[in-house]
């Protein structure tokens, strides 16, 4: 069962359909209970970062999200959370990954939000975001956007992605699919992606 | 580096698409989901669909057919026309869509822009913009998808972006309406200088006729994609095609492995319009 963290977004719809079209199984949570027991976890994420982890904290799932051993996969915010800190609504986030993540920066040419089809590694995949995380050590992928973010981080357990698989078309089923059906570390997906 | 976005705009009434579409090998009329299915195969960045559902005051909002959609599609999509309350773009974004756009009730009261911004977030909150030259200015027209209402509204198009940005807006769709219909190409004038004062993603809409309109949208203003309805779904322009065209003018777009195959292997499936 794949649980899908209710508290980091508020239209999560559209990651449940794409699990659905995977056949997997799915339950939109809050509940610790249900979240520990998981064999997958999904952090979502369309909101801000204040009013995320304001839920995680009311659900009491900040402190304890950290400590999961099964695959959990953060989604934008879900991702962004997963941080130290975040810029928006200076925000203290997760930890599970050192650094901040911090706006984007407007400039002629380049619109923010950063809204489209732009490139991780060989692949495309759609991002929808106005923050983002600078490369650091947890960092698998990065993408071009004036300067050059995290799009994929990965840290035992924990993989965030910076945009939204559910809306990725091929690139994004093929890496939900391995994330419902690998084991719990070094997913295909990231593999193949450095290698190309 | 981003890409330019391409964006079909289907007209959507009672959960059914009202034209039919024509595709290479046939046409497709009336089913949203197999039309968006098709779309997204042929390379399509995102769907817009146009509601255009007549909605009497007070009868709720059917959104099932944006579930349908939302179910099957793998590509973002958009739902514009008739939505009013914050209650409503709730509903729909819950049924799946990512984002909604608002146009003449935003005209007529802007602060629902704000109050979908602190609901929804920027990024799903598009405005559109009707806008046409008066008195040498460029206006904002109220309900400009029915000539028989539609009217000048009393603001200027470049100060209403700025305004739209103000408060939240995370996209813009600038319809220049005097090219909307006549396929004679985008209003590149015009998107030009809205582009000046659009610091958030917009989009192109109105005149499309051929692959070249695209080209010259995105290498005269700097928007960041193009709408265009009739053009794709007379089955004279199709999306492969088009992006091929626009790589080969320099233009950065996505190419999906399934549109390059199917391109290399019909190389010759000329349309048969």
């Amino acid at each position: 069962m794949i649980a899908v963290v209710e508290a980091t977004g508020s239209n999560f719809s559209s990651v449940r359909f794409a699990l659905r079209r995977l056949k997997a199984d799915v339950t939109v949570t809050n509940d610790w209970s249900v979240i520990s027991e998981a064999d997958h976890v999904i952090l979502p994420g369309v909101g801000s970062a204040a009013a995320a982890m304001e839920k995680l904290h009311d659900a009491g799932l900040a402190q304890r999200i950290p400590s999961l051993t099964q695959p959990v996969l953060g989604i934008c915010l879900g991702m962004q959370v997963m941080f130290a800190h975040s810029e928006e609504g200076d925000t203290r986030c997760l930890g599970i990954f050192a650094g901040n993540v911090t706006r984007l920066t407007t400039a002629p040419g380049l619109p923010v939000p950063h809204m489209g089809w732009n490139t991780v590694g060989s692949e495309w995949a759609y991002f929808v975001h106005a923050y983002a995380a600078a490369p650091g050590p947890g960092t698998v992928a990065t993408t071009e956007y004036g300067n050059a973010f995290s799009s994929i981080v990965c840290r035992d357990n924990f993989t965030g992605v910076q945009f939204h698989p559910e809306r990725s078309a091929e690139f994004g089923s093929r890496i939900l699919q391995s994330f419902v059906t690998d084991s719990i570390r070094n997913p295909t997906w990231i593999s193949s992606l450095q290698s190309t | 580096m981003l890409a330019r976005r391409i964006i079909p705009c289907l007209d959507v009434r009672d959960g059914k698409v009202v034209k039919g579409v024509r595709f290479r090998d046939h046409r497709i009329v009336g089913d949203i989901v197999e039309l968006a299915v098709r779309y997204r195969q042929e390379g399509a960045d995102e769907l817009v669909f146009y509601d255009i559902t007549a909605s009497p005051q007070n009868r709720s909002v059917d959104v099932t057919w944006v579930k349908r959609v939302a179910a099957e599609l793998d590509i973002p999509f958009c739902v514009a026309g008739g939505i009013r309350s914050v209650d409503h773009a709730k509903r729909v974004l819950e049924a799946g869509a990512d984002k909604i756009s608002v146009n003449t009730p935003a005209v007529r009261r802007p602060s629902l822009i704000d109050e979908l911004v602190s609901e929804v977030g920027t990024q799903c909150v598009v405005v559109g913009i009707d806008s046409d030259t008066v008195d040498g200015e460029y206006s904002v027209h109220a309900n400009a998808g029915d000539p028989a209402q539609t009217e000048i509204i009393s603001r200027r198009t470049l100060a209403w972006i700025a305004e739209v940005q103000e408060r939240g807006a995370g996209e813009i769709v600038l319809n220049c309406m005097s090219h909307d219909g006549v396929r004679t190409g985008y209003d590149t004038e015009q998107l030009a200088a809205a582009r000046e004062v659009c610091d958030v993603p917009l989009i192109a809409s109105g005149g499309a006729g051929s692959a070249n309109h695209f080209a010259d949208a995105f290498a005269d203003t700097g928007v960041d994609g193009c709408l265009a309805a009739s053009v794709f779904h007379s089955g004279e322009l199709a999306i492969p095609e088009l992006k091929r065209y626009l790589l080969s003018r320099g233009v950065r777009v996505r190419l999906n492995s399934y549109a390059t195959d199917r391109d290399k292997n019909q190389h010759d499936g000329r349309i048969q319009a």
